[in-house]
């Protein structure tokens, strides 16, 4: 019987199911069952109701920024900075509390000092043709130095008038006994993964990853949309600023050191591709949840801490390589 | 009436004369070859018509008006598509979203307006049915063949009601199976009405799918005529320059 070109077209390339199975991000899910299974199972501390807090909110801050990371990633670019941003976004909210303002104005100025750097980033990137890895760890070194300079490299506690405010705000749990932190998570995935799904800006940003000259050859506004996608980026890395300040209640000039990489590790063993062109807001909360569960468990089963970059450096290793191996089948 | 019309066309950048003193018309409907060797102008001469560049003298008309394109947006509002050499498609992006690439469909009220997926699944599902093509719009373009990332390419050109579609050598590096598709699109082009430009380097495929072959040399037009009075070797010899001028 002959196949007509209507049955061709009508018929479905991908179930869902296969989809599924095809996808890096459903087995970094699985992991991080399978891995909390057995903690449970294996440990008396695990499944208590203080270490999952813990653990959920731990896993908030590399999260929150692993989305704003994840919209640079897929535009194909690398943002090292963030881990900066956010501390110096943290100073910034904190010398002013401390000089007696109050939280919304802290907030207001972190939030503008955050934007002002990603635009920074963002037009040196786009306008000015720099490569990504190169301003951005121009910014790592400025940001971190900058936070140095508005604190005089001092420890910031006392937060003025609003001190408590911000400390709820960021320790507090306000609803049935969930971390505030994990709460903001929540509400930023859901965002992050409505504007990749269902706005043109979203589409845009795939496409930039994709083939940034079709992007520019079809009208996209190229220059534009990367500038805001590393305004986004820092944006992330200041609300996270912010909620670990108010977490902690206290800024140092060393917070968020690192911090780039653990992000940038959630964001590609969730499933992102540094090349460009593929991330989703859940791999990079997964992603995220991974290091966390792996860093937890490590301290729960009594391993070396020394131990840990190992860990979560195979676990980069390995995500990448299930990768790999599902396009060795491919060109087969 | 032309669909088309340049009149002593000339670009040069600096001392070199890219394009010199061409004119031409293209009737609605034709499909014109337009041939040269490397450096003959035919880039810059489409470049011009696409609204890359604006051209140092004369002028081109549209229905009977004055054309002025400042960039390629331009162009592509007046009616003129073009179909790049590199097709310009984003592999991680599927057919129906490299169709629409910016212009996609939104439904919603204001602000809160969101991709209809919906309906640019079926839009691109009926182009590619009208172009009788096997290509599925929720399929990725990097799972593909030649031939229907050719069709997604053209179907970009299709969504809005083109008038003239200017095709960057559509059939350089794809297989003899896919060439046969690709001229079949065009085909499909042409009997709605619209007029083709095809670039390209292959004699075959000129003499094959088009009514009138244009050759230029050296930034000059040598011969436009039609496909029934010309001959692949007069072609050839108008080309290398073996043929002075026809």
């Amino acid at each position: 019987m002959a196949v007509t070109l209507d049955q061709t077209i009508a018929q479905k390339q991908h179930t869902l199911l296969s989809k599924m199975f095809a996808s890096q991000t459903f087995w970094v899910v699985i992991a991080v069952i399978l891995a909390c299974l057995f903690l449970s199972f294996a440990t008396d501390a695990f499944a208590t109701q203080k270490n999952l807090y813990n653990i959920t909110r731990n896993i908030t801050f590399v999260a929150i920024i692993a989305l704003g990371m994840t919209f640079v990633i897929i535009t194909g670019g690398i943002d090292l900075s963030v881990g900066s941003v956010l501390c110096l976004s943290s100073m910034v909210l904190a010398v002013t509390m401390h000089a007696g303002y109050s939280i919304e104005i802290g907030i207001l100025a972190s939030i503008a000092t955050a934007l002002a750097i990603g635009a920074f980033n963002g037009i040196l990137i786009a306008y000015l043709g720099f490569p990504p890895f190169v301003v951005t760890l121009g910014m790592l070194s400025i940001a971190r130095s900058l936070a140095m300079v508005a604190s005089n490299n001092t420890v910031v506690f006392q937060f003025g008038p609003d001190h408590n405010k911000l400390l709820a705000l960021g320790g507090g749990a306000w609803v049935f006994g969930i971390a505030n932190p994990v709460l903001y998570m929540i509400l930023l995935a859901l965002i992050t993964g409505f504007v990749l799904r269902w706005t043109k800006f979203g589409r845009h940003i795939f496409a930039i990853g994709g083939n940034e000259h079709a992007a520019t050859l079809t009208g996209v506004p190229v220059r534009q949309i990367k500038v805001a996608v590393y305004m986004i980026s820092a944006l992330s890395a200041g609300i996270a600023g912010i909620i670990q300040t108010g977490w902690l209640g206290a800024v140092t000039t060393n917070l968020g050191t690192g911090m780039e990489l653990q992000v940038i590790a959630a964001t590609v063993i969730g499933g992102a591709n540094l090349a460009g062109g593929v991330g989703t807001a859940f791999g990079a909360i997964v992603g995220a949840a991974l290091i966390e569960v792996i860093r937890n468990s490590l301290g729960l089963l009594g391993i070396n801490a020394f131990w840990q970059g190992v860990f979560i450096g195979g676990a980069i290793l390995l995500a990448v390589l299930f990768d790999r191996i599902r396009n060795f089948r491919r060109n087969d | 009436m032309a669909v088309l019309e340049l009149t002593n066309i000339s670009k040069h950048f600096g001392a070199i004369q890219a394009v010199n003193d061409v004119s031409l018309s293209i009737e609605p409907g034709q499909v014109v070859g337009l041939m040269g060797d490397n450096g003959a102008g035919k880039s810059t001469l489409v470049k011009m018509i696409a609204g890359n560049f604006r051209p140092s003298h004369g002028t081109m008309q549209m229905d009977g008006k004055d054309l002025i394109l400042h960039k390629p947006v331009e162009a592509r509002q007046h009616g003129i598509e073009i179909v790049h050499q590199d097709l310009a498609l984003c592999n991680n992006l599927t057919a129906a979203a490299n169709v629409y690439l910016g212009r996609e469909l939104r439904r919603g009220v204001g602000p809160f307006r969101i991709l209809d997926y919906a309906s640019m699944y079926k839009r691109a599902g009926q182009i590619f049915a009208e172009l009788k093509s096997e290509t599925r719009p929720r399929d990725l373009v990097k799972q593909m063949s030649g031939g229907q990332r050719q069709a997604v390419a053209i179907a970009r050109t299709m969504l809005s009601q083109a008038k003239i579609v200017l095709m960057d050598e559509p059939t350089a590096a794809i297989s003899v199976r896919q060439v046969a598709e690709v001229l079949n699109l065009i085909r499909h082009l042409r009997d709605q009405g619209i007029a083709v430009v095809l670039i390209s380097h292959r004699m075959p495929d000129v003499f094959t799918v088009a009514d009138r072959v244009i050759v230029m040399r050296r930034g000059r037009k040598v011969a436009d005529k039609t496909i029934a009075s010309s001959s692949p070797e007069e072609v050839t010899g108008l080309i290398t320059g073996a043929i002075e001028q026809v």
